[in-house]
């Protein structure tokens, strides 16, 4: 019979074994959902993982991988703050897509304008919006002590309502022939959030993504605000005493997190995707809870594992044309990279000991 | 604009159907909390009872094949929530998100050669008598048997909880599992017999989504109804009879909306579909506000986890 034995302290090793092992885990546990579906497992796991990175076409794939890793990266570093004090940001969609809209709002509002001024201006509209949406779970917890899981994930619908209602209506092209959605910003110079370097895939939004991962790793390790979530997440009762005030680290990890989420919307509007409409949301905020988890809630853990999950969907793409594989296949291949790691993250904490059956009574 | 339209009977008979389904997922999460475990996998588990049930009753024609294997379903997927914070005792809010996350996935990718098919249509009670009595008779009579049944079952976990030895147990559990266990229950098995419960509750209540409210298969359809269930289990302060009270609640506020956007009312069709969001934050808020009474009620192991150090 095994039995679990606490460790005294988490198992370093096992911090970084379990990741590697979950992907290894899932790369067999949806090798067998493939193969059940008819498609050859090896080289489903192949397209997903190899092909991106080092097939003939690599050269622009690599550069999407950047593309689609920045955002799960800045969300994922935000809520990765909060995951750590208890405090538990899960409409990070929801955020996301508030900053698109006030992101692309202000460039709207000023169409046809041409100045420098213009994407500034986007930027902090759109950390702006990101930040005030969080707001509402931050102060109804703080105020009310109302569910912050809840609330937050409740308002993921409002904004995706809010999001059609502004492609349909009040951000909608004048010249785009009735069809909704907004003006390409792609073709709106002061406002396009175009590559650094052509053909690199990294436009403003990586360079944010890199900046978040220091300034996050600087704040855990260096700043009392980052020992303070810490403290709250291992010992509520210690923070109290040691004179944390909670409902300051609520709002702080709220806001920061959407601030983040606003941001790498206005960045996916203003680049890569290019206009508000009522598909523009992919699901960035869900996987960036895998992200956050798969990355330990240490910041290069989550720029790592944003790189991989980056990876998972534009694998996911190539396998979708080349295999037929479905779509939503990927997205519960990510979901069930996070019941291994859950399961694997057991033995950080415990001990497997083969209990002596004559002292079990 | 015409509101004269809106007939207050059809009204409440439809909020009936369109509450089943929250009711259902609700009645189940509820015992689950009991038993001291948060399980956010609720909406994971709706939809993929929604997609079992509705890919069986199309495979065999029959609905009630279709309802046995959406409670399949919704069970077999919570045994992994069950197995992961019981056996690996993972932390039980990531592990129900990872059920969501992994549940919307898995039923979309099962559910693609179902999208715009018909699904056979489920027995309704028909009296030719009693259906027919104006006002009573719409309301009370004349509904699909998901109807009668969540409100069946609404009322077996009630009497279950607080009449019977096993709802003792179970609420004792729930309570202190560091007592119970030194009593000699068996706080794991207890608790992923309720968790299986639930998971099998919030499959049936996908399918009553899926096989009579609306009656199809499109992908994402619970729209957030798993996460509106897990609000009223709070509001209900872990009572059912007020589990009931706040299904209908927000049945009501759904059916109320969509009734306004037949009518033409000039508020944007957007605005109109946010509502029932907007009322489960508004009644959170309400029901959070007044701390002193509704934390009393709730389960005081509630999301701790179970650890027998012998």
């Amino acid at each position: 019979m095994l039995r679990l034995e606490k460790r005294p302290n988490p198992s370093k090793i096992w911090g970084y074994l379990a990741p590697v092992l979950a992907v290894i885990a899932t790369m067999i546990g949806g090798g067998v959902m493939f193969a059940l579906l008819g498609k050859d497992p090896f080289e489903a796991i192949r397209i997903i993982f190899y092909d991106p990175l080092f097939s003939e076409f690599a050269w622009y794939y690599r550069p999407q991988l950047l593309i689609k890793g920045a955002p799960l990266i800045l969300i994922a570093i935000g809520l990765s703050m909060g995951f750590r004090a208890g405090i538990w940001n899960i409409g990070a969609e929801g955020q996301y897509i508030i900053g698109a809209i006030c992101g692309a709002g202000a460039a709207l509002a000023v169409y046809p304008l041409e100045s420098a001024l213009i994407f500034p201006v986007m930027i902090l509209c759109g950390a702006i919006g990101g930040f005030a949406w969080a707001m509402i779970p931050a102060i109804l917890k703080t105020k009310f002590g109302t569910n912050e899981i809840l609330v937050s994930l409740m308002l993921v619908y409002v904004a995706e309502q809010l999001l059609a209602s502004m492609s349909l209506g009040l951000m909608k092209n004048p010249e785009g022939f009735g069809f909704p959605g907004s003006r390409n910003l792609q073709h709106y110079a002061s406002a396009h959030n175009a590559e650094l370097w052509v053909g690199s895939g990294i436009h403003l939004g990586v360079v944010f993504a890199l900046i978040a991962v220091i300034f996050g790793y600087i704040m855990l390790a260096r700043h009392q605000m980052g020992f303070h979530i810490r403290l709250m997440g291992e010992s509520p009762k210690a923070a109290r005493f040691a004179g944390v005030n909670p409902n300051k680290l609520v709002i702080y990890c709220l806001g920061f997190s959407g601030a983040l989420a606003g941001l790498a919307g206005m960045f996916e509007v203003a680049g890569p995707s290019g206009q508000i409409s009522i598909d523009f949301n992919v699901g960035y905020g869900f996987t960036a809870i895998i992200v956050a988890f798969l990355g330990r809630l240490n910041p290069f853990g989550i720029m790592l594992a944003g790189l991989l999950m980056a990876l998972t969907y534009i694998g996911g793409e190539i396998a979708q044309s080349s295999l037929g594989l479905p779509s939503a296949a990927i997205q519960a291949f990510q979901g069930m990279l996070l019941f291994f790691l859950l399961a694997l993250d057991m033995l950080t904490n415990f001990k497997i000991k083969l209990a002596n059956a004559e002292v079990r009574t | 604009m015409d509101l004269s339209a809106i007939s207050p009977t059809l009204l409440v008979a439809s909020l009936m159907v369109a509450a089943t389904p929250i009711l259902l997922a609700a009645i189940g999460e509820l015992v689950v909390e009991k038993s001291g475990v948060l399980n956010l996998g609720v909406e994971g588990m709706m939809i993929m009872g929604a997609i079992s049930g509705f890919a069986a009753a199309v495979l065999t024609g029959s609905p009630m094949v279709g309802f046995l294997c959406a409670a399949l379903g919704g069970a077999a997927l919570s045994m992994i929530f069950a197995i992961l914070t019981q056996y690996f005792l993972s932390n039980q809010v990531a592990t129900g998100l990872a059920l969501t996350l992994f549940g919307l996935g898995l039923s979309a990718m099962l559910g693609q050669s179902y999208v715009g098919i018909k699904p056979p249509v489920s027995a309704k009670l028909e009296l030719s008598l009693i259906s027919d009595i104006p006002v009573m008779g719409p309301i009370l009579f004349s509904h699909d048997f998901t109807v009668y049944a969540a409100l069946a079952l609404v009322a077996g976990v009630w009497w279950f909880l607080k009449y019977t030895r096993g709802g003792l147990i179970l609420r004792a559990v729930g309570e202190s599992h560091d007592a119970a266990h030194a009593l000699g229950y068996k706080v794991v098995r207890v608790r992923i017999l309720a968790i299986m419960f639930g998971g099998a509750c919030a499959g049936l209540g996908g399918a009553a989504l899926s096989l009579v409210r609306v009656p199809q298969w499109t992908e994402g359809m619970t729209a957030g109804s798993g996460w509106i269930a897990l609000a009223i289990v709070v509001f209900a302060s872990w009572k059912p009879a007020r589990v009931l009270l706040g299904a209908y609640l927000f049945g009501g506020v759904a059916v109320l909306q969509l009734n306004l956007q037949a009518a033409g009312v000039s508020i944007p069709v957007e605005y109109l579909s946010m509502s029932p969001y907007l009322i489960t934050i508004i009644v959170l808020v309400v029901m959070s506000a007044n701390r002193s009474k509704s934390a009393l009620n709730a389960p005081a192991a509630l999301g701790r986890v179970f650890h027998a150090s012998r």
